[in-house]
């Protein structure tokens, strides 16, 4: 039995239709990236799966709940990173921690959980003394300490250093070594890539592209050709290039002309992903 | 051992988890200095500092016997409403509402330990303002404690649910405390808990007359000061309990437990 499934899942909130009808299963064990712009849905999408907002239409089972009405037993198998949250600040981090805790039937050990969030150091330490980067993982800490089976991570990285980002990166990965489901969202491309088994690119609320990341990156990788005519720019993209470019180079040379500025290219993962997200964005800054 | 724990935990969770936030709530409350000097040490230094100035006799007893008696209200409203209101917004704006709401901790049974632990702070800062009644300037403690317990209960059960209302309608952490305190102070002034307002305009007095704590200084004065049963000021009880419906109506239906102001 998959841990996520949705079909046909719509939210509005009034005229704005954040999430347009989406439709994604993710595996037991699976680490799922949603990619996308801000104001693409990611976060209504993640919420309505959470149980923090109603779905509009279709169908939702995560771990067999409808999150819509989100149980004890649901609560219990579910761990939560939110977008933005604070905790009190005059708590140390293990007595986060341990509060975290005491809401599970079962959870893990505290000190483990510290540990394997990097925080040992600053166990003993204040939540206010935290860094940005270490509050963030204070955060990873105690949607883990309930042992759940399925977490979420909402732009878990969003405003790291680079540096911060790989040791959260290291976390995440660890994640799939204990057999958690992660369902991941970010607007980093590169960061799905390193993480994700499966990415699904959304945008304006709808799920535009399915996939591993090599898929993702090897489809749409039409050959780019630039060149200008009667001073115009023109581009040309193609899937077969070599044909593409003699036919135009001996026109060219049958008309006597030259191709300025001629220039064969492939586009980056960036450019294919920009091209995936940008085009008619109408409902952007929903999220903001 | 521990198969044995689990499985009393497992029948009565809901007990353990009101236990566990409770314990929660008073490590978080004690931890906050702004919190503690605030909320539990300022109407202890007021009673110092207003029982050091007033002398004679108010009503035929000690007025520092009845200016505990303010300061008990005051401390009610300071504790229960004030205290519960900012750091309801607080935790609300921060996202740990939202964050807890994600966890197997009831929502309901949330709210019960925040209560009790507010209940907690304000039991033992009656407490302190009694000890310090006594060991300054030598007041008694209540002659009927039964009554004087179900006074202050009732005060802090309708101030708490005051408190939650006002939290509803604070949009943002920064205007918390300063709203709230434009709320308590006049109300304290009006309501007598800082001293009698018999020389004060009418229109300042009919003010006065809808407030809710003046209903509990009211409450508070019959009982300690003069021995009374808390039952035999039933329209100040109605009135005290009228507003704690209301508040609690309406935190039914505008409380929050996401951030507002986005």
């Amino acid at each position: 039995m998959p841990a996520i499934e949705v079909s046909g899942l719509r939210k509005a909130y009034g005229n704005l239709e954040a999430v347009r009808g989406v439709d994604f299963s993710i595996e037991e064990g699976e680490v799922f990236g949603v990619l996308g712009p801000n104001g693409a849905g990611k976060t209504t999408t993640v919420e309505i799966l959470e149980g923090y907002r109603k779905r509009d239409a279709g169908e939702v089972r995560v771990l067999g709940h409808d999150p819509a009405r989100p149980g004890h037993d649901f609560r219990e198998r579910i761990g939560v990173v939110l977008q933005q949250s604070e905790l009190w600040p005059n708590v140390t981090v293990r007595e986060a921690h341990a509060i975290f805790a005491g809401y599970y039937r079962a959870p893990r050990d505290v000190d483990e959980v510290v540990a394997l969030v990097g925080l040992e150091e600053k166990a003993s330490a204040r939540v206010k003394s935290l860094s940005g980067g270490q509050k963030r993982r204070l955060d990873l800490g105690i949607a883990l300490v309930g042992d759940p089976d399925l977490v979420f991570l909402d732009e878990p990285t969003t405003g790291f250093d680079p540096q911060a980002r790989r040791a959260a990166w290291e976390m995440i990965r660890s994640l799939r070594s204990l057999g958690k489901t992660v369902l991941l969202t970010t607007h980093y491309l590169d960061e799905a890539e390193q993480l994700a088994d499966r990415v699904a690119v959304m945008r304006a609320g709808r799920i535009v592209r399915v996939g591993t990341p090599a898929e993702l990156t090897s489809i749409e990788q039409q050959t780019e050709i630039r060149y200008r005519q009667n001073g115009e720019e023109v581009l040309v993209r193609t899937d077969e290039p070599t044909r593409t470019l003699a036919e135009l180079t001996s026109a060219a040379v049958a008309r006597g002309e030259e191709l300025e500025g001629l220039q064969v290219r492939q586009p980056s993962l960036e450019e294919v992903y920009l091209a995936l997200t940008a085009e008619e964005d109408e409902t952007a800054e929903i999220e903001a | 051992m521990s198969a044995e724990v689990v499985r009393i935990a497992a029948r009565r969770p809901t007990r353990r988890l009101f236990v566990h936030q409770l314990r929660a709530e008073q490590l978080v409350f004690w931890r906050s200095r702004e919190a503690a000097f605030f909320i539990f040490l300022f109407p202890l230094l007021l009673f110092v500092l207003l029982g050091s100035v007033y002398s004679g006799k108010f009503e035929r007893v000690p007025v520092v016997w009845a200016v505990l008696a303010g300061l008990i209200s005051y401390g009610c409203a300071n504790t229960a409403f004030a205290g519960l209101a900012i750091q309801l917004v607080l935790r609300r704006e921060s996202g740990i509402l939202k964050r807890l709401r994600s966890t197997p901790l009831p929502p309901a049974t949330y709210v019960a330990a925040l209560l009790a632990s507010t209940l907690v702070v304000f039991g033992l800062q009656t407490v302190g303002l009694f000890l310090l009644g006594r060991a300054l300037y030598g007041t008694p403690f209540p002659s009927d404690v039964g009554s004087f317990v179900a006074t202050i209960v009732i005060g802090a059960a309708v101030f708490a649910a005051l408190g939650t209302a006002t939290a509803s309608v604070i949009r943002s952490a920064e205007g918390a405390s300063a709203v709230v305190n434009f709320i308590l102070l006049p109300m304290a002034f009006l309501s007598g808990a800082f001293g009698p307002t018999k020389g004060y305009p009418a229109v300042l007095r009919a003010i006065g007359d809808i407030l809710p704590l003046t209903y509990l200084v009211k409450l508070v004065d019959a009982v300690y000061l003069h021995g009374q049963g808390v039952w035999t000021q039933p329209e100040a009880l109605l009135i005290l309990l009228g507003w704690g419906l209301a508040g609690l109506v309406f935190t039914i239906f505008k409380f929050r437990w996401e951030p507002q102001a986005r």
